[in-house]
């Protein structure tokens, strides 16, 4: 199989090809930003960048993420990263935590696509990101502060 | 928008405290306290374990000031609360503050609310450390200016502290805390400290940055799912499909039909599959066929448990308050309202599911990562299960992805499986023990399913003449160490709390409990008691108002006279969020006010009725915590307790066919989206008054106050939760 480029660096994948991207990530590669809450692409913790597009880990099979170009939280960079982490840190958003990479790498792919989104295209774009804390009133506060930010 | 100011308390700043200076750790100084709160202190003071490092504070050569954190932080924000504390105490920058997690040791970091015990809940994280904190700190800063004295040959008194800047003014000397941390360390611990007057706190009622922003935004926070050890293997159990089944056989073939599982092993409850990675653990258990010996198991469907506590509820039951005569009351009054409310069995489902590992050492003590909640009991359970004394546990508390009371069990549940699991397994390997989503969802410790039936009476002036309630609840503290605590004559006091001790001036009062049994485990739920009593007080009051003919916030208010701080709480909700503003057809305004973990809040929520569907457009809160440590950490509790009560009430419940849940993942437990989240005020009222809870009192008035909006808009009473919005077609 070939590589998984994730972060920049190849992986050769040395596990089963059914074996979701997220357990790869994290049990074998041994990076724990990724999270996992759900293991059925309903909750969204898990979402990671594959060739820019945001896409639940827990759905996605390592044979179909070879070749690609995988980003996680502990990778993603750029002025749109940026101004999101830095709304995010502005605003205290998170409360555990836990949802927050998932929710951030969602937040990325809104605003590379949709520099200035309303409140219903935020409640569009983060439907799938579940926040137990219930943190949404602050997302989508900082999705429009980081907007501004890159304005 | 908030407003928020401090007042001067009228406060001793100088009461006498014990201090007990410790060995410097890696340098510095440490400071510790032993504390005297009366009868609490007194338990709280009796050593149980050897002595460890008594250490709260820890001021470092390289400049930091570390507080150390006694309670977990489950995204509450006690860390930052606390640092805050001994930030302003100490007159420290805020750059130079972090927090670490205080180690498992029941006599250093007891709760002082809770006793000998180190545990997080029932909101009291900040209540408890406040002024403990706070002598520690004063003890800390005053052994730095001592240091400073000495260093520059001054009087103490001379020396000023200011945003971690040690100077003498008259001679220009300056010093970091770092500079003088050494010197420090050696200072006599001083025996009485003055406390800050609170007009000169610095940072206490004003904004500082939470200290877990930038790690949890860049995916560098620690949780329990992300520890590494090596050798480590990942475990999934398989647990009973029925609550209260057990393990009678299993077929252990899994272990050479799925690549990378290693071992599969029973520990009675259920049966562990062990693996390389998870993934494998998951496979492995799929394959995995087990009988169940479901003798002692629940058989029931939820609906037939529902139909038996209604028949519990028909007759009275153990008494929890007896005003008046509540019976005699309802006969001679002028109308009586009858309603039932019920409320589902609900799953905490906290973002990271329950999870931690364990390690046997050589030398056979035992250590653990995990979001700990009760560290004393998770200690002392786990080594009674290897006969080990509590301190050859060592427990690594690590940030919690959520809890909402899950992760606090009296029997420290899933610490149990772990270390059934490293004992059976003989302790080979560190042990990664995860529960997937399904096994969250279906695996209990949920909010008690609860009835209610109340019966209240008003006179023909309007007046509340006699209150009738009967509450039908399991409870989950009788038979556990709790009991003694929280059960009085009989009455489990979470089952009634905000029902038995409703505020409203009612002379003939009668509330009872029925002790409803299953096999199916609960477990306090954020707020407990209060997710139900308060809907139901609450929701009974504004239908008595209706029915008065009177105003829903002069109706209380008149029977509010001893209860100046419900007052003002909801006098601000009401005055914040547009109180008797006319609103168009289909919208509606409702209000409730609530108590709970000696908080007040109340909230005023509009909603809109539309097409048999209700969204929910802006709750207003207004909030009385007491002294407002971090207003903006107060602010995130309140609109995340409304957002996650708002969840439950609009779709969530646990139901069982034939004893075995219906629910797996969050398709049939659908948690709370963003775009159900309403817009969101938090008003936080100024106050002297000591720190109370904030974690879990926005929750209880979310329902009351939404409900009470649907009828507003409609004219339909939704009683019961979850809202059963097919009664709204056509209106």
């Amino acid at each position: 199989m070939a590589a998984i480029n994730i972060n920049g660096r190849d992986h050769a994948v040395d596990v089963a090809d059914d074996m979701p991207l997220l357990w790869f990530i994290r049990d074998h590669l041994q990076m724990t930003g990724t999270k996992f809450g759900c293991g059925a692409g309903l909750c969204g913790a898990c979402t990671v960048h594959v060739d820019g597009q945001p896409v639940r880990a827990c759905q996605t099979q390592v044979r179909d993420a070879a070749g690609r170009t995988i980003t996680t939280i502990e990778g993603v960079a750029g002025r749109v990263a940026q101004a999101v982490q830095a709304a995010w840190q502005k605003l205290d958003v998170v409360q555990c935590g836990y949802c927050q990479s998932g929710q951030i790498m969602s937040a990325i792919g809104l605003l590379a696509q949709n520099a200035r989104p309303t409140d219903a295209d935020i409640d569009q774009a983060m439907y799938g990101n579940v926040c137990r804390c219930a943190t949404y009133v602050r997302i989508r506060a900082a999705i429009h502060v980081a907007a501004k930010a890159l304005a | 928008m908030w407003t928020h100011s401090v007042h001067s308390p009228r406060r001793n700043a100088s009461r006498r405290s014990f201090l007990r200076g410790s060995a410097a750790v890696a340098g510095g100084l440490v400071i510790g306290t032993y504390v005297d709160f009366g009868w609490r202190g007194a338990l709280a003071a009796t050593p149980q374990d050897p002595p460890a490092p008594n250490a709260f504070i820890r001021i470092a050569p390289d400049n930091t000031v570390t507080v150390l954190i006694k309670h977990l932080d489950k995204g509450q924000g006690v860390a930052t609360g606390l640092t805050t504390i001994v930030a302003d105490e100490v007159d420290a920058d805020w750059a130079q503050m972090r927090a670490e997690f205080a180690p498992a040791n029941a006599a250093l970091y007891n709760n002082l609310l809770f006793g000998p015990v180190q545990a997080t809940g029932g909101s009291s994280s900040v209540a408890n450390s406040f002024d403990q904190l706070r002598k520690a700190a004063a003890a800390a800063r005053a052994m730095i200016a001592a240091a400073a004295a000495q260093e520059w040959n001054v009087p103490a008194s001379e020396i000023t502290i200011a945003k971690g800047v040690v100077a003498h003014a008259a001679s220009g000397k300056q010093a970091s805390f770092g500079a003088l941390a050494d010197k420090a360390a050696g200072m006599p611990v001083p025996g009485e400290v003055r406390l800050k007057d609170p007009s000169d706190w610095i940072y206490i009622g004003k904004h500082v940055p939470r200290i877990d922003s930038v790690a949890k935004t860049t995916g560098t926070a620690q949780y329990a799912l992300d520890i590494r050890r090596p050798g480590m293997l990942t475990a999934v159990v398989a647990r009973a499909p029925r609550f209260g089944g057990v393990v009678k056989s299993f077929d252990a073939s899994a272990k050479r039909a799925v690549n990378g599982v290693v071992e599969v092993v029973s520990i009675g409850s259920g049966v562990a599959v062990l693996a390389r990675d998870t993934w494998s653990a998951i496979k492995g258990r799929e394959a995995l066929k087990v009988e169940w010996d479901d003798t002692k198991a629940e058989v029931r469907s939820s609906d037939t448990m529902l139909a038996d506590y209604r028949k519990l509820a028909s007759s009275p039951g153990l008494p929890a308050v007896r005003r008046g005569d509540a019976e005699a009351a309802l006969k001679g009054a002028a109308k009586v309202i009858e309603a039932e409310f019920t409320f589902p069995y609900l799953a905490h489902a906290p973002m990271e599911p329950l999870n931690g590992t364990i390690e046997v050492k050589d030398d056979g003590s035992v250590e653990l990562w995990a979001g700990s909640q009760f560290q004393t009991v998770e200690q002392a359970t786990v080594a009674a299960v290897f006969g080990l004394k509590p301190a050859q546990v060592k427990i690594n508390t690590v940030w919690a992805g959520g809890s909402f009371g899950r992760r606090a069990t009296p029997n420290a549940d899933y610490m149990l499986e772990m270390a059934l699991i490293a004992k059976a397994t003989g302790g080979k390997a560190p042990v990664h023990l995860v529960w997937t989503r399904e096994d969250d969802i279906r695996g209990g410790r949920y909010r008690p399913m609860v009835l209610h039936k109340v019966r209240a009476g008003l006179d023909a002036s309007g007046r509340i003449v006699g209150w009738e309630h009967r509450i039908v609840a399991q409870s989950f503290v009788v038979g556990t160490a709790f009991e003694a605590r929280l059960v009085k004559n009989g009455v489990d006091y979470l089952a009634v709390e905000g029902a038995a001790d409703l505020p409203y001036q009612i002379d003939n009062l009668a509330v009872d409990w029925h002790h409803a049994s299953s096999p199916v485990t609960t477990l306090w739920w954020r707020s407990v008691g209060h997710t139900h009593t308060a809907q139901v007080v609450e929701v009974m009051i504004d239908t008595l108002a209706h029915e008065a003919g009177r105003d829903p916030v002069e109706f209380r208010l008149s029977m509010l006279a001893n209860h100046p701080r419900h007052v003002a709480v909801l006098k601000l909700a009401a005055e914040q969020g547009g109180w008797g503003e006319k609103l168009p057809p289909g919208r509606g305004r409702g209000i409730a006010v609530h108590e709970s973990f000696r908080s007040f809040v109340a909230m005023v929520a509009d909603v809109t009725a539309k097409d048999g569907a209700i969204a929910v457009d802006r709750v207003v809160a207004a909030v009385d915590c007491g002294v407002a440590v971090n207003p903006d950490v107060i602010r995130a509790q309140v609109e995340g307790g409304i957002g996650y009560a708002l969840g439950a009430a609009l779709r969530n419940k646990i139901t069982l066919t034939d004893g075995v849940v219906d629910q797996a993942n969050f398709d049939s437990y659908e948690p709370l989206r963003i775009s159900d989240m309403p817009a969101v005020e938090v008003h936080i009222i100024g106050s002297s008054a000591p720190p109370t809870g904030i974690g879990e009192p926005g929750v209880p008035p979310v329902g009351p106050a939404v409900s009470n909006a649907i009828f507003a808009a409609t004219g339909k009473r939704l009683r019961s939760l979850p809202w059963d919005f097919s009664t709204l077609k056509g209106v």
